[in-house]
C-alpha cells in the first residue's frame, strides 16, 4: 500500500523537496500538503522584482494548481495544520479534520521578527514576508510616505522596490552602515550612495524608540532622540525567527529552529523537517541555497536512501537594480588574515578578498561583481591561490596581467578642478602646459605657474604629469599619510576640496585607500582635514578623534585626567578661584598646578567625574581651555599699560580679544601665542606659534616660534599699526596654516617646507587675501566656538564615554 | 555550558568605541567595531598598555592611547613588533544585548 507523507508549510525548500521526491519515485507516497497561506509554493525570494514592477506574481509562481493536480498531491491551501498526534500518527487541521500519515515533514519556515515596540500592533505596520505584504507595499505611490526599519537585505529590497514607485522612502537602520553582517563598511558606503542617489533617505545609527498612531493606525516613527518620521506604512525588516511552534508544541526537540539530524529528520523518526524552520548543528538558515540542499537529502530520506546534508559557504547578493554587491565567507580582520583592497573610484567598484593561509576566506565586493562566482568557488573550494597573489584581485581575466593605475583618484578629476589654489592653475591647464612640452615638475612650475608658491600641490602636479606622459615620466617617491595610502597630506588635503569629499569612508573610496578602514594614523589626519574644509557640515567623527578629544581632557598615565578652564589672556577673578578651589575640594583632585599657559590645572580626576566638575566650573562661568586640543591653546599675556611703567600698549586687553575671537577653532597641531606689551617680553611672545610684541608705533607680529622639542626663535611676519590689524593678521595668518599644514605639523615645520616669504605674501602684502582668510576663519569659528564642557555637562552629550557599562563591583561587595 | 550575563544594549556601545564593564578582578573594555562584531578584553595590559577602552578603534583592533601599541581584539595579541597578549573574553548578542560570559567577571561568583 503506498505509504501517505504529509507536508505541512508550502514553501521554497518543501517545494524543492516535494519536486525532488516526485521526480525519484511518482508513486511512492500519496502526498497531502498544508499551507497556511492560501496559495501554492510560490518563488518567495523573487517577491522583490514584484514590488519593484520587474515582474508579475504570475512569472513567480512555482508549482500551479494544475502542476498538484498532474502529479496527485492533495492541496489544503489557506488551512493551517493545528496539531499532531505523534502517538496516533494523525495531524489535526484546523478545521477538526484528522488524516493519519506514515511520515510528517516540516517545511513551516519561519517569522519575521517584530520589535515589540509602544505601536507595533498599529494598523499599516508590517513585515516583509509574503504576497501580502507586498501587496499592501504595491498599493502605496508617489502621495506617501513610508519608513523601513532595517538596512538588511530584505529592509533594503523593501526600500527600493517602493522607491521604484515613486513612494518617499526613509530607511533607519540601527548598526553603523548598511547591511553590516555583509559588507564591510567601505562597502557600505558605496551601497548607501547608491541607494540616496534613487530618492531613498538612509538613517543608520538611528534607534527606533516608538511608532505613534492616529485612530489606530500608524501615523509616524519616532526615535530616541525624539525625531519623528511621518509615514503611511512601516515596513519591519529587522531579522526571522523560525517557525517552531507546532513543532514544539507536539513535543519534538526544539532549540533555535527543529533539530534536525544529517539525514533532516527530527527526534521522532517519523518526521522530518527542512527550511528555515530547522537547527542544523548549531546552525539556523536564512537564505535558500542550503535550503535546497536539505530539502534533496530529505527526499532521499523519505526514499530509504542515505543522504547528508552538509552545511557549505553560502555567498548573498542583493536584488536591487543598480546596487551590484556580492559578499561571502568571513571578512573580519584579524592578525592571522591579510587584506587585499582594490578601489576604482571612477567606477565606484570596491574590491575586497581576505587572505588566510594563502587561501580566500571571505570577498566583498561592490560595483562590479562579475568575477563573484570565480571569487566564490575558489572560496568554496580552499584553493591555494600563492601562486596568483599579486594579480588576484583583478580577476580571471588579469590573471598574468597588470596591475591597477595607483594614479586613478588624479585622473578621475575633471579638467578644471583646481589643483593650484595660490595661482588658480587648473588640471587642464597643468595638462595642457604638459602636452606644450613641458615634461618635468620644473618645467611645469616656469610655464603654468602650478606648484610655483606654497609648493603644497606639486604632489598632486607630479601625479599630472605621471598621469600624461605615461612611461616616460618615472614618478619620484613621496611621504605618505600612512600604509593605508599612496597618497601624501597635502594631495589628500587638495583632493578633499577637489572633490568635495565629506566623510572618511567617502576619501577612502574616492582616493584609493588600500585598507578597508584606515588605522589610527591616518583616521585623526582626514578627520581634521574635513573639519577644516567644511565647517558648519556634519563632518566630525569623534571615534577617529584622540582620546583627549574625545573626552575634553588630557588623560594621564595612571587613566585619570586633568581639568584647565579657559582663563582668557591669563586673566581670572576671586570668583573664578574660589570655584576652582571648591571643585578641586569636592572632587579629591590631588594635584593643583599652575600652567606655562597662564592658567591652572586640575589634575587626577577620575574619568567618571568629568561631567561633574565641569559643570561646577561651568556654574562659575568657566569653559573648556582646550588644553587636550590640537586646536588653539592659550594667549599668554603681560599686564601691559595698565599696570606696568614700561607697557607700550593694553597686551592684556588685545590678547583677551584675540583669544576671544580665536577659542575653540581645531588646528594642524596645538597652536599658542602670547601678547606681550614692550620688548622686555615679559610674556615670552619670541618662542609661540605667533607672538605679538607691542611697541610705541604699534604691534610687531612674530610666527613660526618654538620652544619644545626644537628651540627656534619666532620670526617677524609683519608690523602693524592698529590693533584691529593685529587680531586680523593673527586670524589670517591662523586660517593659512589651519588650511595648510600637514596633521601634527606646528607652524614652524610647516613654514619650513612652505617659505616666509610666501606667508609674508599671502597674510602681510596681499590685503585682499588676508581679509579673505581672516573672513573664512570667522565663518568657521559660528561652528566651533561651542564649549565641549557644557554640552557634556549639561545636555548629555557622550554619556557613554564617561560612564561604565556595567558595574559588577558594586554587586559583589553587598 | 558558559554562563552570560547582560551588560547592555548593543547601542549603548557607539559604532567604532567601547565602554568599561567594571569587575572585581579589573576593567573590562567592550567594543563595538564597524562591521558589527563585539569584543571583550582586559582595559589594561600591566604597565605596558591601556586603558584600551580609549583608544581609536579601526578593523578589529584598538590602538592603545598611551604608547601606541595595536591589538587585536579577537585574540588580544599585541601586533608588529611589540610582544603581549591582553586577555579576551566570551560575549554574545541575542536580541539586541550584550551578553558577556560571566566567567569574565569569575571572582564574584566564586565569592558566593
Ligand atoms: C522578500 C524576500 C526576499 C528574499 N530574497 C532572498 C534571496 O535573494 N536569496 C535567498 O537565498 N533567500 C532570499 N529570501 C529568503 C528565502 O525566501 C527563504 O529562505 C525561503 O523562502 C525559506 O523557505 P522555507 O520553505 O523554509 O519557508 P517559506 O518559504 O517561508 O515557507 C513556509 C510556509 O509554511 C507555511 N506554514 C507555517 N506554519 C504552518 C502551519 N502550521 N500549517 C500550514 N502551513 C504553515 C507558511 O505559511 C509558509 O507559506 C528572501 C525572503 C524574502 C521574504
Amino acid at each position: 500500500m503506498t505509504q501517505k507523507l504529509i507536508i505541512i508549510g508550502a514553501g521554497m525548500a518543501s517545494g524543492r523537496a516535494l519536486e525532488q521526491l516526485l521526480e525519484a519515485d511518482p508513486n511512492a507516497y500519496d502526498v497531502t500538503l498544508f499551507n497556511a497561506e492560501p496559495r501554492g509554493n510560490y518563488n518567495r525570494i523573487m517577491l522583490s522584482p514584484v514590488l519593484s514592477g520587474e515582474k508579475t506574481y504570475d512569472e513567480i509562481v512555482t508549482h500551479s494548481a494544475e502542476w498538484y493536480e498532474a502529479n496527485g498531491v492533495t492541496c489544503r491551501f489557506g488551512e493551517r495544520v493545528a496539531n499532531v498526534d505523534r502517538a496516533r500518527k494523525v495531524v489535526v487541521a484546523e478545521n477538526g479534520d484528522e488524516l493519519p500519515y506514515d511520515k510528517l515533514l516540516f517545511g513551516t519556515g519561519s517569522n519575521p521578527f517584530i520589535i515589540p515596540m509602544p505601536g507595533h500592533d498599529l494598523e499599516g505596520v508590517i513585515a516583509y514576508r509574503d504576497l501580502e505584504d507586498t501587496e499592501l507595499m504595491m498599493s502605496m505611490n508617489d502621495s506617501n510616505k513610508v519608513v523601513v526599519i532595517g538596512g538588511g537585505l530584505l529592509g533594503l529590497e523593501a526600500a527600493a522596490g517602493m522607491a521604484a514607485r515613486g513612494v518617499d522612502v526613509t530607511v533607519v537602520h540601527i548598526m553603523g552602515h548598511l547591511m553590516e553582517r555583509q559588507l564591510d563598511e567601505a562597502a557600505g558606503y558605496l551601497l548607501r550612495k547608491a541607494l540616496v542617489d534613487k530618492g531613498i533617505t538612509v538613517r543608520c545609527q538611528a534607534n527606533s524608540k516608538q511608532i505613534l498612531g492616529e485612530n489606530g493606525k500608524v501615523r509616524a516613527l519616532q526615535l530616541d532622540d525624539g525625531t519623528e518620521l511621518p509615514c503611511d506604512l512601516l515596513v519591519m525588516a529587522v531579522g526571522i525567527r523560525p517557525n517552531v511552534k507546532l513543532a514544539q508544541d507536539v513535543g519534538l526537540a526544539v532549540g533555535k529552529g527543529i533539530h534536525v539530524d544529517d539525514q533532516m529528520l527530527t527526534s521522532d523518526a517519523d518526521i522530518l523537517a527542512v527550511g528555515e524552520c530547522v537547527e542544523h548543528d548549531g546552525a539556523i538558515f536564512g537564505l535558500v541555497a542550503p535550503l535546497y540542499d536539505q530539502a534533496k537529502v530529505a527526499a532521499q530520506t523519505l526514499l530509504n536512501e542515505h543522504a547528508t546534508f552538509v552545511q557549505k559557504e553560502i555567498s548573498t547578493k542583493l536584488k536591487v537594480t543598480g546596487c551590484d554587491l556580492f559578499s561571502a565567507g568571513d571578512f573580519a580582520e584579524g592578525e592571522d588574515r591579510e587584506d587585499i583592497v582594490f578601489r576604482d573610484p571612477a567606477r565606484g567598484v570596491y574590491r575586497r578578498l581576505v587572505l588566510k593561509d594563502n587561501k580566500i576566506i571571505g570577498a566583498v565586493m561592490y560595483g562590479d561583481t562579475a568575477d563573484s562566482n570565480w571569487f566564490f568557488g575558489m572560496i568554496k573550494d580552499g584553493t591555494d591561490i600563492a601562486d596568483m597573489r599579486e594579480t588576484l584581485i583583478f580577476g580571471p581575466a588579469y590573471q598574468g596581467g597588470t596591475p591597477m593605475d595607483p594614479l586613478a583618484a588624479v585622473a578621475a578629476l575633471p579638467d578644471d578642478a583646481e589643483i593650484c589654489g595660490c595661482n588658480g592653475i587648473s588640471k587642464g591647464q597643468i595638462v595642457a602646459a604638459i602636452n606644450a612640452g613641458a615634461n618635468t615638475l620644473d618645467a611645469v612650475k616656469a610655464t603654468s605657474k602650478a606648484g610655483s608658491s606654497c609648493g603644497s600641490c606639486v604632489g598632486l602636479v607630479t601625479q599630472v604629469l605621471g598621469i600624461t606622459l605615461g612611461d616616460e615620466f618615472k614618478m619620484p617617491e613621496k611621504e605618505t599619510v600612512c600604509k593605508c595610502t599612496d597618497q601624501s597630506h597635502d594631495d589628500v588635503r587638495k583632493l578633499i576640496i577637489a572633490k568635495q569629499l565629506k566623510s572618511i569612508p567617502q576619501i577612502m573610496q574616492e582616493l584609493d585607500w588600500n585598507s578597508p578602514g584606515g588605522c589610527h594614523v591616518c583616521r585623526p589626519a582626514l578627520n581634521y582635514y574635513l573639519v577644516c574644509a567644511w565647517p558648519g557640515e556634519e563632518v566630525d567623527d569623534g571615534k577617529s578623534r584622540f582620546i583627549n578629544e574625545r573626552v575634553h581632557a588630557n588623560i594621564q598615565k595612571d587613566g585619570t585626567y586633568s581639568v584647565v578652564p579657559r582663563m582668557l589672556g591669563g586673566i581670572t577673578t576671586p570668583n573664578e578661584l574660589r570655584a576652582i578651589a571648591d571643585a578641586a575640594d569636592k572632587f579629591n583632585v590631588p594635584t593643583v598646578k599652575v600652567t606655562g599657559g597662564q592658567r591652572i590645572d586640575l589634575l587626577g580626576v577620575k574619568k567618571e567625574d568629568l561631567p561633574a566638575i565641569w559643570y561646577d566650573l561651568g556654574e562659575a562661568g568657566m569653559m573648556s581651555g582646550q588644553a587636550y586640543a590640537k586646536g588653539l591653546r592659550t594667549v599668554k599675556t603681560c599686564v601691559g599699560t595698565d599696570h606696568c611703567r614700561f607697557g607700550t600698549q593694553d597686551s592684556t586687553g588685545l590678547g583677551i580679544k584675540i583669544e576671544s575671537e580665536m577659542w575653540g577653532a581645531w588646528s594642524p597641531h596645538k597652536f599658542k601665542l602670547a601678547v606681550t606689551g614692550c620688548p622686555r617680553n615679559c610674556a615670552e611672545a619670541t618662542c609661540k606659534d605667533l607672538g605679538i610684541i607691542c611697541v610705541d608705533s604699534g604691534y610687531q607680529i612674530l610666527v613660526g616660534g618654538a620652544a619644545g622639542l626644537d628651540l627656534l626663535e619666532a620670526e617677524l611676519l609683519i608690523t602693524v599699526k592698529t590693533e584691529q590689524e593685529a587680531i586680523d593678521v593673527s586670524c589670517a595668518f591662523y586660517q593659512l596654516y589651519r588650511e595648510g599644514a600637514q596633521y601634527l605639523h606646528r607652524p614652524y615645520k610647516w613654514i619650513a617646507k612652505v617659505g616666509l616669504d610666501w606667508v609674508k605674501e599671502q597674510v602681510a602684502d596681499d590685503l585682499e587675501n588676508r581679509a579673505a582668510l581672516a573672513e573664512r576663519f570667522r565663518y568657521s569659528q559660528q561652528f566651533y566656538q561651542v564649549d565641549p564642557w557644557a554640552e557634556r555637562a549639561r545636555k548629555g552629550v557622550d554619556a557613554h564615554e564617561f560612564t561604565p557599562l556595567a558595574d559588577f563591583t558594586k554587586v559583589a561587595a553587598e | 555550558m558558559t554562563d552570560f550575563i547582560d551588560i547592555g544594549h548593543i547601542t549603548d556601545i557607539p559604532v567604532q568605541g567601547a565602554r568599561l564593564v567594571r569587575t572585581q578582578r579589573g576593567d573590562i573594555a567592550v567594543f563595538r567595531t564597524a562591521s558589527g562584531n563585539f569584543y571583550a578584553v582586559d582595559e589594561y595590559l600591566e604597565d605596558k598598555a591601556g586603558p584600551l577602552s580609549n583608544g581609536i578603534q579601526h578593523g578589529e583592533m584598538v590602538t592603545d592611547p598611551m604608547r601606541n601599541w595595536v591589538f587585536d581584539l579577537a585574540t588580544g595579541e599585541a601586533q608588529g613588533a611589540d610582544e603581549g597578549r591582553v586577555a579576551t573574553y566570551d560575549l554574545k548578542i541575542a536580541e539586541g544585548r550584550i551578553l558577556l560570559a560571566t566567567a569574565a567577571i569569575a571572582n564574584q561568583v566564586a565569592a558566593e
